[in-house]
């Protein structure tokens, strides 16, 4: 078995529309584990859990969660983004529309554990859809008492507002989804201060993924040693996969971290359409790497996603055959990265329409192998100089296919018109 | 008067003005913003007309010109590229005789590109407003595009 | 306070805790290049040029934004982060208008500086501008959108400083521009001309617009009687445009070069500023004594009454009628003087030296005319114009003999000369205010709680035994402040005086660039001095002032004084009514 189903088990079990389906089914079960126990005792649970942000970035849960139970501030927010705007990225809206308490009871835990007052979920405006069941998911629970007011008879106060995005990917980066929220442009700020210091209407705020929030009940049911025990030793427990592109069986898998790629192309993708031949594999997103058919052998967890110096560990798979030219790829790419980029800084700014004439030139077949070399010096630079992680991950794409398909870089150049 | 009704369900908080926007932008049939009403909605607000502007101009979803009555946004990004037997876009323009970033004379029809739309698992996708249609196939764009004739006649 | 010791460029260093890496690195003699910052203004980090390569971290950091901490080891200079620089230095090339030669800002440009230190001797990156339309449509400020490199200074400014919210960005991505609402004109969008963008517009996109060809074709005119007037604040910041120290009295000689330049006679506009605090002293204690609209606000401002205009149309009648120094010597400059020296009005071309952008604004209102019909003001220059025409003279200034004002507009007062600095206006008519009700001389001229760059600053003065309280304020976020009171019925003042430039008009939008809290102290500094240096501090003792009343305009408020000296205001809030 390669699928492991911890936060996807409701998946098609349960009628998400149906708060009591959800109860039925182990729901908010978690939470009233939760309210027995001390408040430090779950965010150790989790920090024995070692669960790291599913958004992307991986970056160790615990220890959001006592940045901001440390603050002192009476008013507190716990902020679910689900802005999942990564092309090739689908599996937060699969939890959101199969299982839509589970999101909420992670983010009730985490709030009671860390003293937040106030969750809002960022949803981008085009998931109408898990919009619409996730308000009605709210005033359900808030029905049944686990929202509001003195929640389940205890002295915690607690709610949860939707918001809507409006057509911006770069919003799901942490700061912007800040100022998206505060009903302004989504231009990062410069930090510090961190989000658990000052976040969201000036309150210390806890960022976290769909997926992220939606981890947590598990980790209380089975506890963190448990969990821990999942995967692989530094990346724990299991992970959710958007698998698309040119596979037969595409779709959201959930799996334990430590599988090889491989093995979620051919044996959960049932392999490449038509049994083409594969071409590439982009890992995370747009602003993943592209990796050739000998890497697939490769597992799937932070470390190995992080020799790629990119966020990448969102979960996104696309499998793209022997049909397509890098090199159109790697435009649409680009194209991508410079619509969605806010204008705030200017190598992203600036530095995005650059990549995408020089990609035109190979492309049309007119490039110099002097293009190659300004690709890959640009294309570091607005990695390593741009102010938010758009900028930093965009160049990935192009980054590891010159290194992974310099071949085709020096078969366009050989190929291309002089003159 | 519509404007004036759409605010009056909303406080006077500054952090209110994206959903004001796609709210009142989504029940207007040329699902636009004028300027007028970006006076009015910032007024409400007390906030400084450039910056309800600045917001409007910022997101994908905001128009400060008018629109089509449907708004046809074809995802052009990877997944749904390499997932297509069919060139979506061509077909659309075909059928209803506009290119991207234009509105059919009759106002019904206004054709856009968007980043993907998270339906990767389904694609080649579009959305019209608020629906979103996937696997689509030349002759599924069609039979879509007539349901839309037909619906708004 | 918390130090921190961290490595640069090999040197190790000790510094505060939270010390930005720039400043720390500053402070050791290692400058960061920059674009984006700007002393005073907030942090922006967007231009990314101030990139420096920390030990550890894997992308470069922003050193204006990443504060030290222990055992950092910081190289500012490496080979990663030098073509980093270049590359983004080039972007930022690849997307502007470069016509560097016949740029305003030719050799001052903080870009085209940035780029000669770099070693940029090619754009590696094609171009990839596309023009668009220039706004010159008012008479202050020419907006280049052509040459906007998107740092975010003037946005900061605007709206944060001024609260004036005229200045925005649109757009995402590269299509991201800096512009008025709506796109529209400076003029139509509520700007109050106040020129604070132009000075910290670090490339040509916003700048003054440039009148001296005007002046020069005048001066070159055998048939035109050309006179000058400089404003206070002019005589203190002047020096900045020709090599001098920040701060630097360049009063005489900066009258020789304007001799020197041509024209005829070179008059102080700190005696208007002196017959100002007559007329405006007198409206007070007219006002206090005659049930009168109160508080009373400052008029010398065209930045403020711009803004009072467009944003408090409803408290126009707390402003003073008293036209400002500028345009009380436009007045006379077309009655008086011509009538004095025999000569034909239309044949006197009268130029103002202001550190101000919004002067060439108050200049063209139509009310500012003696005759209906000709400007009482030709031309307005800012300081920084003045300093290009000396230049362009080729005028050795730095060896020049002082000259003095000429007459009969030369003999000023130290309380004048205050008008240059936030809570002058309101301290020189405490003098005189104070001598003329309690008719007995004040024990000290020195108002020290209403000097210096605290935003709102207040005292109280003692009126025949009735304490009365007076509020100063600089920057129009502060005037906002006070007006809502005005405008609320809660203002505990009875005066206040209102500048719209941070520091008053030392730190004017047409002031030398480069201007910060510390140049504008300077610069404050400089104009108490003049003060205290002069003979007479009282506006009232000045005995040109009073042979004018006793010659020509008989009485402070008089009827002449009030066709001449006096004006309106206008309600200019024409787009919505609660706006």
């Amino acid at each position: 078995m390669i699928e492991m189903k911890l936060i996807s088990k409701r998946f098609g079990k349960i009628n998400p529309l149906s708060i009591e389906e959800y109860i039925k089914f182990d729901g908010y079960k978690n939470l009233k584990k939760a309210f027995s126990m001390e408040r430090t005792a779950i965010i150790e649970e989790v920090q024995k859990a070692y669960l790291r942000g599913r958004g992307g970035a991986g970056f160790p849960t615990a220890i959001k969660m006592m940045a901001l139970a440390k603050e002192t501030n009476k008013e507190k927010y716990i902020l679910c983004n689900a802005d999942e705007g990564e092309p090739g990225n689908f599996k937060d809206r699969y939890l959101m529309e199969n299982d839509p308490h589970q999101v909420l009871e992670g983010m009730i835990i985490v709030a009671y554990a860390t003293g937040g007052t106030k969750g809002i979920i960022y949803v981008r405006g085009e998931y109408q859809k898990s919009i619409s069941l996730l308000k009605w998911s709210i005033d359900e629970a808030k029905k049944k008492g686990y929202l509001g007011n003195k929640i389940l008879g205890s002295k915690f106060n607690f709610d949860i507002e939707v918001r809507s995005g409006a057509g911006s990917y770069v919003c799901g980066e942490e700061f912007s989804l800040i100022e998206s929220i505060e009903g302004n442009p989504g231009r990062t700020r410069v930090k510090p201060p961190f989000p658990t210091q000052i976040g969201v209407f000036g309150k210390p705020t806890l960022i976290n993924n769909v997926e992220t929030f939606s981890t947590i009940p598990t980790i209380l049911e089975i506890s963190g040693a448990e969990f821990a025990k999942i995967g692989t030793p530094t990346s724990t427990g299991t992970k959710l996969i958007s698998l698309s592109g040119n596979v037969k069986n595409k779709g959201v898998f959930e799996i334990p971290f430590g599988v090889p790629i491989r093995d979620v192309i051919y044996k959960l993708g049932k392999g490449i359409e038509k049994d083409r031949k594969l071409k590439m594999v982009q890992l995370g997103g747009a602003c993943g790497p592209i990796i050739p058919e000998y890497m697939l052998d490769m597992i799937i967890d932070f470390e190995r996603f992080e020799e790629f110096e990119s966020k990448t560990g969102a979960g996104a798979i696309i499998v793209i055959d022997e049909r397509f030219d890098l090199f159109d790829i790697l435009l649409k790419i680009v194209q991508f990265f410079q619509h969605e980029s806010c204008g705030k800084c200017t190598p992203c700014r600036e530095g995005h329409i650059q990549l995408a004439n020089l990609i035109k030139k190979f492309v049309e077949r007119k490039a110099t192998m002097e293009d190659i070399v300004s690709l890959e010096s640009l294309a570091r630079v607005i990695h390593q100089t741009s102010l938010c992680g758009l900028g930093q991950t965009s160049p990935t794409a192009i980054i590891s296919s010159l290194r992974y398909f310099r071949d085709d870089y020096i078969d366009c150049v050989e190929h291309s018109y002089k003159g | 008067m519509l404007l004036k009704e759409v605010l009056k369900k909303y406080q006077r908080k500054e952090d209110n003005l994206i959903e004001i926007l796609l709210d009142y932008q989504a029940i207007k049939s040329n699902h636009y913003i004028s300027k007028e009403e970006i006076i009015e909605i910032a007024e409400y607000l007390s906030l400084p007309e450039s910056k309800v502007c600045s917001v409007l101009t910022f997101y994908t979803f905001f128009s400060d010109k008018p629109r089509g009555k449907h708004i046809i946004q074809v995802c052009k990004d990877v997944p749904c590229y390499i997932s297509s037997q069919v060139n979506v876009l061509k077909t659309i323009e075909k059928e209803l005789g506009i290119r991207v970033n234009e509105t059919t004379q009759n106002q019904q029809f206004t054709l856009e590109f968007t980043s993907c739309i998270g339906c990767c698992e389904a694609g080649p996708a579009m959305r019209i407003n608020d629906k979103i249609y996937t696997n689509l196939t030349a002759d599924k764009i069609k039979a879509i595009l007539s349901e839309y004739r037909v619906y708004m006649q | 306070m918390k130090m921190v010791n961290l490595i640069i460029n090999n040197v190790k260093v000790t510094v505060e805790e939270n010390t930005s890496i720039l400043k720390a690195a500053k402070k050791f003699n290692m400058n960061i290049p920059t674009l984006c910052y700007y002393e005073d203004l907030g942090i922006k980090s967007d231009c990314r040029v101030c990139v420096v390569q920390v030990e550890g971290k894997k992308g470069l950091v922003s050193s204006c934004s990443t504060p030290v901490s222990e055992g950092m080891v910081v190289y500012t200079n490496s080979a990663r982060v030098l073509n980093a620089r270049k590359t983004i230095v080039e972007l930022i090339l690849s997307n502007h208008d470069v016509k560097c030669t016949t740029c305003i800002k030719n050799m001052r440009c903080e870009l085209q500086n940035l780029a000669k230190n770099l070693g940029i001797d090619e754009n590696r990156f094609p171009s990839v501008f596309e023009r668009q339309p220039i706004d010159d449509n008012n008479p202050s400020i020419v907006r280049d959108p052509n040459l906007c490199i998107k740092c975010g200074r003037c946005v900061d400014v605007c709206n944060n400083v001024q609260g004036t919210s005229v200045l925005a960005f649109y757009g995402r991505g590269h299509e991201t521009r800096v512009s008025a609402v709506f796109d529209e004109h400076l003029s139509d969008a509520f700007c109050t001309l106040c020129g604070q963008c132009a000075s910290v517009c670090p490339v040509g996109a916003i700048t003054e617009k440039d009148d001296t060809d005007l002046v020069w074709k005048a001066l070159a005119d055998p048939n035109k009687h050309v006179i000058v007037q400089v404003a206070p604040a002019v005589r203190v910041s002047l020096g900045e445009e020709v090599g001098q120290k920040i701060g630097t009295i360049v009063t005489g000689k900066m009258v020789s070069a304007m001799k020197i330049l041509g024209f005829d006679q070179v008059f102080d506009t700190d005696f208007t500023a002196d017959l100002t605090i007559l007329e405006e002293g007198n409206e007070l204690i007219h006002r206090i004594t005659n049930g009168g609209v109160l508080p009373m606000m400052t008029s010398c401002c065209p930045g403020w009454i711009n803004f009072a205009e467009t944003r408090y149309p409803d408290i126009l009648d707390h402003i003073s009628s008293c036209k400002s120094p500028q345009q009380m010597f436009g007045s006379l400059a077309k009655s008086f003087y011509p009538q004095k020296i025999g000569l034909d009005p239309k044949d006197i071309f009268v130029v103002s030296v202001m550190p101000c952008t919004a002067k060439k604004y108050e200049a063209k209102r139509t009310e500012m005319s003696v005759d209906g019909e000709n400007p009482d003001i030709d031309v307005v220059l800012t300081t920084r114009e003045l300093g290009k025409m000396i230049k362009q003279m080729g005028i050795d200034f730095e060896n020049l003999d002082e000259k003095p004002f000429d007459s009969p507009f030369g003999i000023t007062t130290g309380a004048g000369a205050i008008f240059g600095a936030t809570g002058g206006v309101m301290e020189a008519a405490i003098r005189t205010v104070y001598e003329v009700v309690n008719k007995k001389p004040l024990e000290s001229l020195d108002f020290k709680e209403l000097r210096g760059l605290e935003g709102i600053k207040e005292a109280e003065i003692n009126l025949n035994g009735t304490m009365v309280k007076v509020a100063v304020a600089h920057t129009l976020s502060m005037a906002k402040v006070l007006s809502e009171q005005v405008r609320n019925g809660t203002s505990p003042y009875t005066f206040i005086e209102i500048m719209t430039c941070p520091g008053g008009c030392i730190g004017g939008g047409g002031q030398p660039y480069g201007t910060t809290n510390k140049t504008r102290l300077d610069r404050i500094s400089a104009i108490y001095e003049v003060d205290a240096g002069m003979p007479l501090r009282k506006s009232h003792e000045n005995p040109e002032v009073l042979a004018l009343y006793k010659d020509f305009l008989k009485e402070p408020l008089g009827k002449l004084s009030h066709h001449l000296l006096h004006t309106y205001y206008h309600n200019r809030n024409n787009k919505s009514q609660t706006r």
